[in-house]
């Protein structure tokens, strides 16, 4: 285990962190007033169950929910990370919010959405840049605005082939079997406390499945929006790739500017079978909140897939700009034999924003292999914890695991850490551990300078330059937003 | 007059060191500055470049008819202020192509000429790799990442050929090179030399200006200039160091 820290001691890095600590850029910070169906704030069994009949769940929906919702209140809330928050309130928050439109009627037919779809809703994602109005786009995109899906694209064009796409909500009414058979078989409700609570209250999601052989010909995406103020989100995110499939997918979020924490509490289960592979691919920008972070989204994510098959891949990629507090390991177990498991992070903060994320590599398949990259930056007065964990089971003959953990600090008074465990069952693996530190000192922005390149040109051209080997696993478009999202989170960090 | 430095004062933490420089350089003219360790020579290459831990208290500097000291560190060097440095840095991750070809760009935006796309730069750049008989690897890895310090220093004289700058203050480049790499940084140097280019060489040592033979010869004490003269001035203080020179100051 090794921790660097700063040295408070350093003074030469005052001015661009009083400049940083302006950065006033969150972009999405916009509050859309559409007419919204909200429930009072509180949570108890009769929450749970009218969230369960505001979307028609057939009775075993809803035991899934009161069972998780009985295990959660045995819980106590997790403190261990290096994040430190509040205890919640959790009777402060409500726990189901819907633009009206949509969460008219019955079932949650997206069809019936998409005519519905609140104008003032499909301007804000329009404003976002989310296309989910645009035939040309060549994604197709599910639009969660609070606690449901509003509009999911492309849906036929998909089904043609097979692949489900659609809301979570709407897989539970339509295809009860597959949901029934994966639902918390990965992430199982008693996991932890967020996935116990998000299993009780889930509000919506996305659900994805790629038939036998079928490779998505487009990417798949999600973008979770959160408008509410004092609204919690607990998507619930299923993705199963059958035999021999294939697909790339994305998740963007935002949230408006607002002055209390917002809490969001996903959970993420990916099956991957054999000789199938799976890209997820998250670029996470939700309010960080303001100058010290008050008011930020808390991002508390269990994310884990499984790789069931015979050579099956997952690849988590990530680039996390946002969030007041962030708590996320999107994990690998590695079951099938040969299956690969990858994990590619950028994590920055700045100002007071504090991000505790990592990964898991559970290896129980023979000759598995595993590769975490992760590079964690840290600005203005900000904690960033990188908290991975390789375990090799007796059963894991021949398992490899890669590792390598960069932090850079930008001034003096930000942290970094790595905590990287290490359990080894298994004498035939092999492991290997990389680790660095670095910081961007007044030396080199000068150095830049004096050749001409600006303070701002070259702290992104540094800055990229780090993330390099994480953006390049991007898709494309996702690669340059999320260098745009990195230069725009550090813009102010000089003058 | 391309550099007219007046009654130059700078301190540092409430330290003063610089104590009232004078120097004028006109173009295609080479001076040479000496001195004792610690009697602002590195200062006054930084005070010129616009290092903001140095405070100017007093004095003007004019550059190419304007004011210097108004002006942000990347102006500066937009306008071709070149500083050699006494320890370059390391940039890890950004390649010493894409720096450079930002650096170039950024004083060709500054000269109102056009960017240079990666194959302009690539074909730039090789020109001048031929010029000062470099080899072209350094181009490939991090800036300054692993570079030995010879590598450094030639790497900082080929970053002072692509940028062509009007003024090239080089600070202490000859320390610590063997005698190939010495030969190149002064080649590197005379290559370089036109009418209209000036340069301020701070050295230790008589064996880079041999090569490069200065007009001018300074020697800094104490914050301030003490001495100037032609070139028979470092055979002077190779020979008897500078004490003589220092007390004939100090008796004044
Ligand atoms: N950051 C600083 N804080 C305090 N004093 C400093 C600082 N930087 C430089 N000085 C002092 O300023 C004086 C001049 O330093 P400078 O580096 O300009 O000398 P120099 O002539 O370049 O010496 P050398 O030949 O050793 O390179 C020295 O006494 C040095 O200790
Ligand atoms: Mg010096």
């Amino acid at each position: 285990m090794s921790e660097v820290q700063n040295n408070a001691e350093l003074t030469q890095y005052q001015e661009i962190n009083d400049l940083l600590s302006k950065n006033k850029h969150y972009k999405e910070g916009f509050v859309t007033t559409a007419n919204v169906e909200t429930f009072e704030k509180g949570l108890n069994e009769t929450v749970v169950r009218a969230i369960s009949a505001k979307k028609n769940e057939p009775q075993w929906m809803l035991d899934f929910r009161l069972k998780a919702f009985e295990h959660w209140k045995s819980l106590e809330e997790p403190h261990w990370a290096k994040a430190v928050y509040e205890p919640l309130d959790y009777q402060d928050y409500s726990y189901y919010s819907a633009p009206e439109c949509s969460a008219c009627g019955d079932a949650c037919g997206t069809e019936a959405q998409q005519e519905g779809i609140d104008p003032e809703v499909a301007k804000a994602f329009a404003a976002l840049g989310v296309p989910i109005e645009d035939e040309n786009s060549n994604v197709a995109v599910d639009a969660i605005f609070d606690s449901i899906s509003v509009s999911t694209t492309k849906r036929e064009e998909l089904a043609k082939l097979g692949i489900i796409f659609c809301s979570f909500s709407e897989a539970v009414q339509d295809y009860p079997e597959l949901v029934q058979k994966y639902l918390g078989t990965v992430v199982p409700y008693h996991d932890n406390y967020f996935a116990a609570l998000n299993s009780a209250v889930a509000s919506d999601g996305t659900f994805v499945y790629i038939p036998e052989g079928v490779r998505s010909p487009i990417d798949l995406s999600t973008y979770f929006r959160i408008n509410e103020a004092k609204t919690g989100q607990f998507e619930r995110t299923i993705l199963i790739a059958d035999k021999g499939s294939y697909v790339s997918y994305l998740e963007g979020c935002s949230a408006p500017v607002r002055d209390t924490y917002q809490l969001h509490a996903a959970v993420v289960e990916v099956i991957v079978h054999e000789d199938a592979e799976v890209k997820y691919s998250t670029v996470q920008n939700w309010y960080p909140g303001d100058e010290d972070c008050e008011g930020g989204i808390l991002n508390f994510v269990t994310k884990r897939g499984i790789c069931e098959g015979k050579n099956s891949k997952l690849s988590w990629t990530q680039a996390e700009t946002g969030s007041a507090i962030t708590w996320k390991y999107p994990s690998c177990v590695l079951k099938g034999d040969n299956s690969i498991g990858e994990f590619y992070s950028v994590a920055l903060t700045n100002r007071r924003q504090q991000a505790d994320t990592g990964t898991k590599m559970i290896h129980i398949g023979k000759n598995t292999r595993s590769t975490i990259i992760s590079k964690g930056l840290s600005a203005g007065k900000s904690d960033n914890t990188y908290r991975g964990m390789v375990k090799i089971t007796p059963t894991a003959e021949g398992a490899r695991n890669f590792t390598q953990c960069d932090s850079m600090l930008i001034g003096d008074q930000c942290g970094a850490h790595t905590f990287p465990y290490i359990e080894v069952e298994n004498s035939t693996a092999q492991i290997e551990h990389e680790a660095t530190t670095s910081r961007i000192g007044e030396d080199q922005l000068f150095y830049c300078q004096q050749r001409g390149i600006s303070e701002q040109d070259a702290i992104s051209m540094i800055v990229n330059g780090f993330c390099k080997e994480v953006f390049s696993e991007l898709p494309l478009e996702f690669a340059q937003e999320a260098e745009e999202l990195l230069a725009i989170s550090l813009e102010g960090s000089v003058g | 007059m391309l550099l007219k430095v007046e009654n130059l004062q700078a301190q540092i933490d409430e330290k003063q060191i610089l104590k009232g420089l004078n120097i004028e350089v006109k173009p295609g003219e080479v001076h040479a500055i000496m001195g004792p360790n610690g009697s602002g020579k590195s200062t006054f290459a930084n005070v010129l470049a616009g290092r903001d831990d140095y405070e100017v208290t007093e004095g003007n500097v004019e550059f190419d008819g304007e004011d210097l000291l108004e002006m942000d560190p990347e102006e500066r060097a937009r306008k071709g202020v070149f500083l050699a440095f006494q320890y370059p840095v390391e940039i890890p991750g950004v390649s010493n192509k894409l720096f450079m070809q930002t650096a170039v760009n950024a004083v060709r935006e500054e000269k109102g000429l056009p960017a240079l796309d990666m194959f302009d730069f690539d074909e730039y750049a090789q020109a001048k790799i031929d010029l000062l008989g470099m080899s072209a690897d350094l181009l490939e890895r991090s800036v300054n990442v692993g570079f030995s310090g010879g590598e450094k220093k030639r790497n900082d004289i080929f970053q002072m050929a692509l940028l062509e700058p009007k003024l090239c203050i080089l600070d202490e480049t000859d320390s610590g090179l063997d005698i190939d790499a010495l030969r190149v940084v002064a080649n590197g140097v005379n290559a370089l030399r036109s009418e209209a280019r000036s340069f301020i060489v701070v050295t230790h040592y008589q064996r880079l200006l041999d090569y490069i033979k200065p007009d001018h010869v300074h020697v800094l004490f104490n914050g301030k200039i003490v001495k100037s003269g032609g070139f028979e001035l470092v055979h002077e203080l190779e020979e008897n160091g500078y004490d003589n020179i220092i007390q004939q100051y100090l008796g004044e």
